[in-house]
C-alpha cells in the first residue's frame, strides 16, 4: 500500500543542535504508528518537523503524495494535519468554545458536525464549554486538544505524549479516547508510557540519538524484553 | 467645583489622546513582544499629513483618514521591512525602531520645515459650551468621544471577532495559532499598522487641540504613552484604558494646581503603581 505519510531521512536543526540526524518512517492510511525512544532522542522534534514547526533542514516529507518540506506550518497543516502538542498547546485566553472554533478551517456543515462530535466524544469539554480554558483541569486540557485536531478533515494526527503529567485514571480515559479515534483516522502516537502505546498502536519506531533505529509491529517489541531494555530503558519485574 | 468639572474634561480628553497612542503600542508589546519607539514618529506623521491635506481639501474629517491611512501604510512598511527581522530579539528592536523614529523625524523636517506650523481647529468644533457655570471645550468633548468610540471598536474587535480571537491566541503562543491552519504573519503585519494607524490618528486630532505641529510633538507623547502601557500592565488593552484616564488626569489636575510638577507626576504616580503592583494594573504576574 502507498503509503499516506512518508519522513525520507529527515535533519533538524535546533539552534545549533542537530537533533534529527535522519529519521525515516512510512504511515499506511488508517495506521496507529507509535513514536518511541529515550528523553532527548528526538520523537517531539520528529512531530514539529511534520507540522513544519521546527522545518527540517534535509531530507523529504510527503503527506499524500504532497511535498510538505519548505511549506510554512500554517499550510502545512492544512494539508490535513491535526496536531496535539506535548504540553496540550490550549489558548487560555480562549473559552472552551473558541479554543475550537480557532481550531476550524472552515464553518461548513460538516466541520460544525465534527465539533458536535467532538463535544460528544468529551462531554466534560460541552458541560465547560463558555468557560475559560484556563479553568480546565489536565484531563479536560487533553480532551480539548485532541478534540481541536478533530474538527477539521484531517488525514493524519499528530499526538505527542498524551498521556505526560496526567492521573492513571485519566490516562484510561485518554487511553479510551485514542483507540475511539483509531478507528476513524491515521494516527502518530509519541508516548513514553509503554502500555499505553502498545494498546494504542498498531506498529512502532524507535527514534535512538535522532535516528529511526527499529520498526516493527508493536507485538514484536511488546514480546522482546530485550529491545524495550535497549532502546526504551523499560525494566520488566 | 466648576473648575474641577473643566479639568475632568481636560483630563479625560488628554487621556483619550494618550490613549490613542497607548492602545496600539500595548497591543503590539502585547502580541508581537515587540518595543516600539516608532510611535512617537506616527503621531507626527499624523499631525503634518493632516495639516496638509486640510491645506488641500479644507476638510478635517478627510484629513483624518488621510492621517489614518499614512500611519497605516508607515506601519505595514515598518514592520515588513524592519521590525519582522527582529521578533524575539529585544535588543535589535529597540535599536531599529530606535533608528527609524530618528530617521522618520528628520524626514518632516525635510519635508515640512523646521518650525512649526499653525493648525486651527475645524471651525463646526472651535467653540464652547457652558453648562452649569462650566466652561467646555467643544474640541475636547469630541476627542473624548473618538477616545471611548475607538475603545469600544478595539474592544469589539478583541473580544467579539474572529481576528481578535486569533489575536487573543497569538498572544500566548503564535507557533500553536500557526499549528491551526493560521498565518499569524499576516495578523502580526496587521496589527503593527493598526497601531501605527492610531498613533497617527492621535497625532492628527493632538494638533489641533493645541493649534501648531512642529516635529518634537511625538517624544513628550511618547513616553506618556509608554508610561501608561507600563502603570496599565504591559500587553493589556484594559490596562493601556484605564492607565490613559489615570495619566490624563493626572496631568490636567496637577498642571493646574503645581504645574512645575506635571513632568514628574507622571513618573512618580508609575513608581508608586509599580512598588505596590510590579506587573502594572491589569498586567499577569509572569510573563515568557
Amino acid at each position: 500500500m502507498k503509503p499516506l505519510l512518508e519522513l525520507k531521512d529527515i535533519s533538524t536543526f535546533i539552534g545549533p543542535f542537530h537533533i534529527l540526524q535522519g529519521v525515516s518512517l512510512e504511515v499506511s492510511p488508517g495506521e496507529a504508528v507509535v513514536i518511541l525512544g529515550r528523553n532527548g532522542a528526538g520523537k517531539t522534534t520528529t512531530l514539529r518537523s511534520i507540522a513544519g514547526l521546527q522545518p527540517p533542514s534535509g531530507g523529504a516529507i510527503t503527506l499524500d503524495g504532497i511535498n510538505l518540506m519548505g511549506m510554512p506550518p500554517y499550510k502545512a497543516v492544512k494539508q490535513g494535519i491535526g496536531y496535539v502538542p506535548e504540553d496540550y498547546g490550549i489558548f487560555d485566553l480562549l473559552t472552551v468554545e473558541e479554543n475550537l472554533l480557532i481550531a476550524m478551517w472552515k464553518d461548513d456543515k460538516e466541520t460544525l458536525a465534527r465539533k458536535e462530535k467532538v463535544l460528544d466524544l468529551f462531554p466534560a469539554l460541552k458541560e465547560s464549554y463558555k468557560r475559560p480554558a484556563a479553568t480546565l483541569s489536565g484531563g479536560q486540557r487533553q480532551m480539548l486538544s485532541i478534540g481541536r485536531a478533530l474538527v477539521n478533515e484531517n488525514k493524519v494526527i499528530l499526538i505527542d505524549e498524551p498521556s505526560k503529567g496526567l492521573a492513571p485514571i485519566i490516562v484510561e480515559k485518554v487511553r479510551d479516547a485514542l483507540l475511539k479515534l483509531k478507528d476513524e483516522t491515521t494516527i502518530i502516537l509519541v508516548e513514553q508510557n509503554f502500555d499505553m502505546a502498545c494498546s494504542v498502536g498498531d506498529r512502532f519506531y524507535i527514534i535512538n540519538e535522532g535516528r529511526t533505529v527499529l520498526n516493527g509491529p508493536i507485538q514484536e517489541l511488546y514480546d522482546d524484553e530485550e529491545l524495550q531494555r535497549k532502546y526504551l530503558g523499560v525494566v520488566t519485574a | 467645583m466648576n473648575i474641577l468639572a473643566m479639568l475632568l474634561i481636560n483630563g479625560l480628553a488628554e487621556g483619550a489622546l494618550i490613549f490613542l497612542m497607548a492602545a496600539g503600542l500595548s497591543i503590539i508589546l502585547g502580541l508581537l513582544g515587540v518595543v516600539n519607539f516608532t510611535h512617537g514618529t506616527l503621531f507626527i506623521w499624523g499631525g503634518y499629513v493632516s495639516i496638509w491635506v486640510f491645506s488641500l481639501f479644507g476638510n478635517f474629517f478627510i484629513a483624518l483618514a488621510a492621517a489614518i491611512i499614512a500611519g497605516f501604510l508607515m506601519g505595514l512598511v515598518f514592520e515588513r521591512l524592519f521590525v519582522r527581522q527582529v521578533y524575539g530579539n529585544v535588543t535589535a528592536q529597540i535599536l531599529i525602531t530606535l533608528g527609524l523614529m530618528t530617521i522618520f523625524t528628520d524626514m518632516v523636517r525635510l519635508l515640512w520645515g523646521p518650525n512649526p506650523i499653525p493648525a486651527d481647529r475645524p471651525e463646526f468644533m472651535d467653540g464652547t459650551w457652558i453648562a452649569g457655570g462650566v466652561i467646555i471645550s467643544q474640541y475636547r468633548v469630541f476627542l473624548i468621544v473618538v477616545g471611548i468610540l475607538v475603545a469600544i471598536g478595539i474592544n469589539y474587535l478583541i473580544n467579539r471577532t474572529r481576528i481578535g480571537m486569533i489575536m487573543r491566541a497569538g498572544t500566548q503562543s503564535p507557533d500553536m495559532v500557526q499549528a491551526m491552519g493560521i498565518n499569524i504573519k499576516v495578523y502580526f503585519s496587521g496589527v503593527f499598522a493598526g497601531g501605527a494607524a492610531l498613533a497617527a490618528l492621535g497625532g492628527a486630532l493632538y494638533v489641533p487641540l493645541v493649534g501648531s505641529v512642529w516635529s518634537g510633538m511625538g517624544i513628550h507623547n511618547q513616553i506618556l504613552a509608554f508610561i501608561v502601557v507600563i502603570l496599565g500592565g504591559m500587553g493589556s488593552f484594559y490596562g493601556s484604558a484605564v492607565g490613559s484616564i489615570i495619566i490624563g488626569l493626572t496631568v490636567a489636575l496637577v498642571s493646574w494646581f503645581y504645574p512645575p510638577l506635571t513632568v514628574y507626576s507622571t513618573v512618580l504616580l508609575l513608581i508608586l503603581v509599580l512598588s505596590l503592583k510590579p506587573e502594572g494594573l491589569f498586567g499577569t504576574a509572569v510573563r515568557s
